[in-house]
Parts: C-alpha cells; structure tokens; sequence
C-alpha cells in the first residue's frame, strides 16, 4: 500500500500575540491520496486557511507550529529549515490565493511573474520556461497565450487572472495544490469552469488537491473528502457523500441548512444562532457548545476526535442520530 | 506613450507662459518698473531713456508681448552690480548649484532607500528604530544649523574637510563639475550632506510606509509561496511597487532641493545661484532676481514633466492606451 | 517579516462607554513617552519664553547694561564688572547668550505662532468656502493653492521679503502666504468627505442656513487633521523664519530670533568661538524636535486609517 500523498497528523499552529495565546489550528488531522480532492469547510476564523499556510511553510511571527507532524511522501515538513521550504514551495507544493488581482503583482508583466516560478526551482534559458509558461496557460483554457503573457495584470478580468495564477500553481507540475476560496471573488459562471477544470486538471495529472471554502455547495460538486472545521478544530470528517448525506456534527447540519438551494421557498432561511467565538478566549470544553441546540452537560469539557465509522471522524458528545 | 508625452509638454508650455505672466505682473504692474529695472545711481534722463527702451509708454499688453520676445531671446536686463546681462550671471553660475542639488539628492537615495527598506522589513529591531528616530531629527534639524555644526565639527575641531567654497573643477561637454577631482569632492560633501539630509529623512519614512504596507499585500505572500528567494520578493517585487511614490516624490523634492541649496550655498560659500540670489536680494540687484526666478520656473517645470513621464514608465496602469479590462 | 498575520482577537466584554474625544485623544497621547517627553520640553520653552522678560539675567538689548569689555567670553565665564556669570558665554557685544536666547526664543516662537493661527484662519476659511460651495470657487481656490504648493515655502518667501522689505509684519505676512495652502486643502478634503454624507443634505433639505451647516458640521469633522497639520506647520514656520533671519532677510536686528543669534555668530565659527551661534542653535532644535514629536503622536492618534 503506498503512503498518502500528504499526512497531517496533530497539528498545532498557535499565534503567541500580546492578547493571548491565539490557537488557530488546534489538532488537525487528516490524509490526502494522490490525485484526489479534499475539501476543506468552515466559516471565517475557523483555521482552515491557517492550516493551508502551515503546510506550505508560510507562518511567520507571531505564529508557530507547535505540534504534530506533516509528511509529504513520507518526508516529514514541520522540521524544514527555510532553504528548503523555498525549494519544496512552489515545486512540489503550490497554493492559489483567492484575490487574483492582489495575488498578482500589479507592476510587473504577466510573463515575469510565470517566468520567474519556473526558474526559482529549475536551471533553464528563458525561452524554454516560457515554452512551458505557454503550455501551462493552454492547459488552464487560455486560447492565446502569448499575447496574455506580455500583459499586466490589470488588462485582464478576474476570471482569467484567476486562470493565470492556476497556471502559475501548475507549471512546475506539483504534487500538491492548496486552493484558498480560489473562485469566492468570481462570477458564478466562472467559477463554475474553474471548479470543472480543476477538477480534470488534477485527476490527469494525479496531483492532489485541498480544496478550501466556506460553501459547502462548491465541495458538493467537486470533493471526494471534506473536513468540516470550527475554531480551529476539525469536528467532522470523511467522504463527501457521507457526511453532506448523513451529517453527524450539529454544526455541519447547521451549515447545510442554512444553504439557500436547501431552503423551502417562503420560509425564512435557517441560520446557526450566534457567532463565531474569539479564538483568543475559547473556553475550556467544546467550542459550539453556546450555539448548539443539542449541548449537554458533557459538552463542558473538551471531545476528543474519534472514529465515528470507516473512514468518518467525529469531534462531539452529542452527534446527530 | 509619445502621446503623453507631448500633450504633458503642452501642459508644462502652458504653465511657463502663466508663470512669466505672473512674473511680468509683479514687475511691470506693480512695481515700479523703472524703479526696479533701472539702476539706482542713473540720473533722470537716463531713466526715461531706460523707460522708453523698456516700452513704457505703451500698453501693457504690448509690454508683455515686449517682455516676452526679450525674455526668450535671453535679454533680462543687466545687473547693476555686475553690470552684465542678469542671464548670463545666472547661467554661469547654474552648473554648481545643479552639481550640488544633484550630489544631494543622489546621497539622499543611495542612503534613504536601503535605511527605508531596512527599517521596513524590521521594524521592531533597534538599529530600526535608531533609524527612525534620527529621521525625525533629520527634519527637524535646521538646515543651517546643522551645516554650522558639520563645519564646526569637520572643518575647525578635526580639519578635515574645507569648510567653504568649490573645489578644482574639471570640464565636461563644456561645463565645470568639481566631483571628478579629489580637491572638489572634499569640498563638496559637506555641502551635499548638509542639503541632503532633510529629504533623507523624508525618503526613510517614506520608503518605511511603503515598506511595511507592501509586505501585507498578497502578491508578496504569492511570490513566497512561489517559492522565490528573498532577494526577489524585496528587490523586484516589494520595490517596484514601493518606487512608484518615492519617485514621485524624489522628482518633485527635486525642486525643493534646489531652493534649499540657497541656504546651503551661503553657509558653505558654495558659488552658485542661491548665493547669487541672496546677494542680490541684499545689494537690490533685481534684474538678478527676475532673472533667477525664470529659470527656476522654467527648471521647476521641466521636472515636473520629467516626473510624469518617468511615473508612466514605471506603473503601467497610469499609461493611456493600457486601459483597464471591463 | 509576518507573512500571515493572525485573526484580531475580539474583544469581549461590554463595550466601553463613550468617552469624550479629547480625553481619548489625551490617553492615548500619554502612551508614548516620547511625545510625552516632547509636551513637557515645548512647555518649558513656553513657559521660558513668556517668561523671558523676568527671569533672564540681563536685558541683552538695554545698551546699559552690557559691557563691551566682556565680548566674546566662552561659558562659564565670570563677568569683569559685575557678579554676573556668563553661563553660556557672550557674544560679540558683550550680550549675555543665555539671556539672549531666552528673548530669542519669545520672539522666535512669537512670529511662529501668530503666523500658523493667521494661516491657520485664513486656510479654515477657503477651505470651508471651497468645499461648501464647490463648482468654480473650488477650482480656484485649489488651482492657487495647487500652485503655490509647487513652489518651495523658502522661494516664496524669499520673493516676498525682497518685495516687501524688512520687518516683523512683513516676515509675519511671509510665513502666512506659505502656509496658508496647507490649511485649505487638508480643511477642503476633510469636509468635501462630510459634505457627502448624508446628514447634511438632510440639513439643506431643512433649509437650515448655510453658516449653521458650515459651523456646526463640516468644521467639526475637519479638526482632527487640522490639529495635526497646524502642530507640523508651527515647527516648519519657527525652522523657515529662523533661516530667513540667518539669511539677513527677516528679522531687524533689534528683534533677534534664535535665527539672527546664529547669523551673528557665523562669522566667529572659525576662529573657535562656537558658542555663540551653538546655543542658540541647540534651543532652536529642541523646540522644534520637541513640536514634530509631539505632531507624529498626534498624527498617529488622529488618523482614521490607523484607528482599529
């Protein structure tokens, strides 16, 4: 049986700010096989980002990784030291950020910025980290690429930066992709094609894909797994059909009812009561207990993470039946 | 690109013609011309000679079209002191106040922009924050004072600089620079430091801004996740975004520069036009003083000018012709 | 160099009550000791030059009281006719520096100061009228003031003094026409931003009188970056006049600011004799370090965009 493409197990990632102790990924863990998607949901402030950049290395102060492992192939990452994360970033692990037109810079051409991802990590002439810039814009639906590449950033729509910064992720053929709400700042057109070539990008290509989001219609379409997260917490976990069909986190119901294409037209649309808790000051037990409807005394103190069935985690005293 | 540009040229002409109207304006209408024009010791009939030459008697719009032919043919009247065409005092006296201005402003770059970045990308460190504090000394410092000091300091404690006048010059293409020779440039960096030290500061605080603004955005964290060295993410893409404003701002500080050179050159005896200006001002040798504002407005202008083109090159987005996508 | 910034911890808790604006401002001003450290210098410098009359050891400028004999003594020296002692030296006149620069400082603050409000006024008053009333009063009330920030204050003010000549008034007038522009623009986009709002259409519709919209609300809102701006401009008018005077082309002679002290003892910098153009030199920077410390903290304070 070959290894998981990536295994997280435990992490830990806490920002030591002077109001506190801020526990942004708190026990995360999950893995991601080769060529498959995972989907990673919550609302904002639930860590899910957070975890994104810790994989990738890009936690700075007055951030830090205090726990758990990271294995890419096998290869453990928490104990890097910063020459190689720049080597692995980039090349074997690449990240699409969700603002395409901050994420590319505003000054410098299209073809710079493509050229210079390339010959970060590769030895080659110019021309030739071109040729593959070109192949890469082809393979993300971009017609014409020369034209696109000696552009600015500006002179495009969002849609096709956002292709542009896919083709960016992709050129140096990675094993993995951190996507962060990739199409949040789309049209829904857009998005859509986007979602549907990411999707065939990554079953050619055998790459893996971590999907992060807030809307759980978007995992529908596109995720074999999802992780549901909540204050930095992953509550529920396991194959998207599984969990979207059968929920057992209250949390994860609330979420799903409160989808609008869930809603019975006329009502008023069903919302988890509350907000989301500071991570600076959670409490000492489950950290939806003040807006769960089926908190019990026992959600006083911290669950655990458990094997709820094959291949499902649950994070909860008091599941849905 | 040439479209700008020569519409921009257009604006700058524009502006010239406004500023010699003003000029004229104060001289003509105001004063009294002949009053200011003429030389004090001349007795009555070689003022209404002068009056005549000068077209009083004619309309004043007629004046102007008078005074603007003669100003463009270089003629501003002789300067009572010296008694040789005011432009030509002027113009003689032009390289070193530009050699000085630019020193200046060369020093405040090569110092600023490094500090600037420094004190950016650290800014809690100590040596960061020693920089900023002396940047608010920087500016607060007097000019004048602080070249009072430097002499005090380098010149009557340690001798080891000059503490006034320019050194050997050297010609190039015709005009007289002292920093080629080893004489000129030890008497020219008291100077240049003393003038350069403002906008030093200014630059370190600005470039600090920018600094710290930039590194927030998300194309510097795209970059790192690229995988890209350092180096890159500062020196390509953090400073050709920050450039854009310091440039700007180098471009017009540039005149200001040139202005402030007026203290400088008393101070240090530096031989050149702000000198010549303050002299002037004192012994009321005003042909000197219509002469020198001219050329400055001219010189401001054409900066000003110089600034736009070099902004249009360096953002992209500002050029006509690249217009945004929907 | 954080490249993921962590999520702002929320507070929790009751809010705070609503506390008066100027006393946010003051505690929060108090949080910075070094601004706190340049309040207290600039209240020195005040309280010395109000006081100068009373407690500098010698009237510099009563003829009768120097004594020529006693020029150019370096500090510490002894006076030879009286018990006197020449704390910081004299100068060419036999002039106490001490003294000199505490009159020097009155005069210097004087001129700073009057010049800054009359700006200040004349700024509060175009900036008001261009935002209020908009269309070509606007376009050219900024196209001057554009303008004339395109020129260096020292180069307009220059012009002006060797138009105008010699004199208190005239450097007053000086200081006030370079500065003015300043004022009308910072007041003009502060209020040109409140006039959008919707509370002053509102406040026409009513047809309350223009004045009362004016006063009541679009100054209000203008203040914050006003206070900044002016405390920014009373140093640069103190450092502009203290160089037109070192230039010969401010002050008379029988008002000298710390600016002419330092022109008259230029000449004598050479010959080793510093301190005559040192010390005044060294008040006249620590008042201004003192007001643009105390004008970065209030900018800090007062700028909206770094208020969380």
């Amino acid at each position: 049986m070959t290894s998981p493409l990536l295994e997280v197990d435990g992490l830990r990632m806490h920002f030591f700010t002077r109001a506190g102790v801020v526990k942004a990924v708190d026990d995360v863990s999950f893995t991601l096989e080769r060529g498959r998607v995972l989907g990673l949901v919550g609302e904002s402030g639930s860590g899910k980002s957070m975890t994104g950049y810790s994989i990738l290395g890009l936690v700075d102060a007055p951030g830090r990784i205090v726990a758990g492992r990271i294995l890419l192939d096998g290869r453990e990452l928490t104990t890097l030291d910063a020459a190689a994360w720049r080597r692995l970033r980039g090349d074997r692990i690449a990240m699409i950020f969700q603002d395409p037109m901050m994420t590319l810079n505003p000054v410098l051409r299209i073809d710079t910025q493509m050229v210079e991802a390339v010959r970060a990590h590769h030895a080659v002439s110019r021309e030739s980290a071109l040729a593959r810039c070109r192949e890469a814009l082809v393979r993300v639906g971009i017609p014409a690429p020369d034209e696109r590449l000696r552009g600015y950033p500006h002179q495009f729509s969002g849609g096709m930066r956002q292709r542009v910064a896919i083709a960016i992720a992709l050129v140096n053929k990675p094993d993995l992709i951190i996507a962060d709400e990739p199409t949040t700042a789309l049209d829904v057109t857009i998005q859509g094609q986007i979602l549907f070539e990411m999707q065939r990008l990554c079953s050619e290509s055998g790459t893996g894909l971590i999907w992060i989001t807030h809307d759980l219609s978007v995992i529908a379409g596109l995720a074999d797994d999802v992780c549901v997260m909540y204050a930095g917490r992953i509550v529920e976990s396991g194959s998207v059909d599984d969990v979207l069909e059968r929920p057992l986190h209250p949390y994860t119901r609330g979420l799903l009812d409160s989808l609008p294409s869930r809603n019975v037209p006329g009502r008023p649309l069903a919302q988890i009561p509350g907000m989301t808790p500071s991570l600076a000051n959670l409490g000492p037990g489950c950290a939806f207990q003040q807006r769960c409807n089926r908190a019990a005394a026992a959600c006083a103190a911290a669950p655990e993470r458990r094997v709820a069935a094959p291949g499902r985690t649950l994070r909860c005293f008091n599941p849905l039946p | 690109m040439l479209a700008y540009a020569i519409r921009r040229l257009g604006q700058s002409a524009f502006v010239l013609v406004v500023m010699s109207f003003l000029v004229f304006i104060g001289v003509f209408a105001i004063g009294n011309p002949v009053e200011l024009l003429v030389n004090p010791q001349a007795d009555q009939e070689e003022r209404d000679r002068a009056a005549a030459a000068l077209g009083l008697d004619q309309p004043l719009a007629a004046q102007y079209g008078t005074f603007l032919k003669r100003a463009a043919s270089g003629d501003l009247g002789r300067s009572f002191v010296y008694n040789v065409p005011a432009i030509r005092l002027i113009l003689e006296r032009l390289p070193a106040t530009m050699e000085l201005a630019l020193a200046a402003t060369l020093l405040a770059v090569l110092m600023g922009i490094p500090l600037g970045l420094y004190a950016g990308l650290k800014p809690d460190s100590p040596f960061a924050r020693g920089i900023m504090a002396g940047s608010i000394l920087g500016f607060s410092l007097p000019t004048f004072w602080v070249g009072l000091v430097l002499i005090m300091v380098f010149s009557v404690q340690l001798g080891w600089l000059p503490p006034n006048g320019r050194g050997e010059t050297v010609d190039v293409l015709g005009v007289p620079v002292s920093f080629l020779t080893r004489d000129g440039l030890a008497h020219l960096l008291m100077p240049a430091l003393n003038l350069a030290l403002f906008k030093l500061s200014l630059l370190v605080r600005l470039t600090r801004a920018g600094t710290r603004e930039a590194v927030l955005q998300d194309y510097v964290k795209f970059a790192r996740a690229k995988g890209l060295p350092m180096r890159r993410v500062i020196g390509v893409h953090v400073l050709k975004n920050i450039l854009v404003p310091i440039v700007t701002v180098i471009g017009l500080e540039l005149g200001s520069v040139i202005a402030f050179a007026i203290v400088t050159e008393s101070i240090f005896a530096w031989p050149g036009t702000g000198k010549l200006l303050i002299d002037s001002i004192n012994q009321l040798d005003r042909p000197v003083i219509v002469a020198y504002l001219l050329v400055i407005v001219t010189i401001f202008i054409a900066i000003n000018f110089l600034v736009d083109v070099v902004y249009s090159v360096l953002d992209p987005r500002v050029r006509p012709g690249t217009a945004a996508a929907h | 160099m954080g490249v993921v910034a962590g999520p702002a911890p929320v507070a929790s808790g009751p809010a705070a009550d609503v506390e008066s604006p100027w006393r946010r401002v003051a505690s929060e001003f108090v949080r910075s000791r070094l601004a706190v450290a340049g309040l207290a210098l600039l209240a020195i410098a005040v309280v010395l030059a109000l006081a100068a009359p009373w407690i500098s050891p010698q009237n510099p400028y009563d003829l009768a009281q120097l004594d020529v004999m006693d020029s150019k003594l370096p500090p510490g020296s002894a006076a030879s006719s009286t018990s006197r002692t020449y704390w910081l030296g004299t100068d060419d006149q036999g002039r106490d520096m001490l003294s000199g620069i505490l009159y020097g400082l009155r005069i210097s603050l004087t001129v700073g100061v009057t010049s800054t409000v009359i700006a200040l006024a004349i700024g509060l008053a175009l900036g008001l009228t261009a935002a209020y009333f908009g269309g070509w009063a606007d376009a050219a009330i900024m196209r001057l003031a554009d303008i004339q920030l395109s020129f260096p204050s020292i180069l307009i003010a220059l012009i002006l003094l060797a138009i105008l000549g010699q004199g208190v008034d005239k450097i007053i007038v000086a200081l006030v026409t370079v500065q003015w522009a300043y004022y009308a623009r910072t007041v003009r986009s502060a209020a040109m931003v409140e006039r959008q709002k919707e509370y002053v259409e509102a406040a026409r519709a009513l047809a309350l009188s223009r004045m009362r919209i004016v006063l009541r609300h679009l100054l209000p809102n203008c203040l914050p970056p006003l206070i900044v701006v002016a405390t920014v401009q009373v140093a640069h008018a103190i450092s502009l006049e203290a160089t037109l005077s070192f230039l010969g082309l401010g002050l008379p002679i029988t008002e000298p600011s710390l600016g002419l002290l330092i022109a008259n003892g230029y000449q004598y910098l050479l010959s080793g004799k510093y301190w005559i153009s040192f010390y005044p030199g060294v008040a006249l920077l620590l008042t201004i370090v003192a007001i643009n410390l105390v004008a970065d903290q209030l900018r800090d304070i007062l700028n909206p965009r770094l208020r969380k």
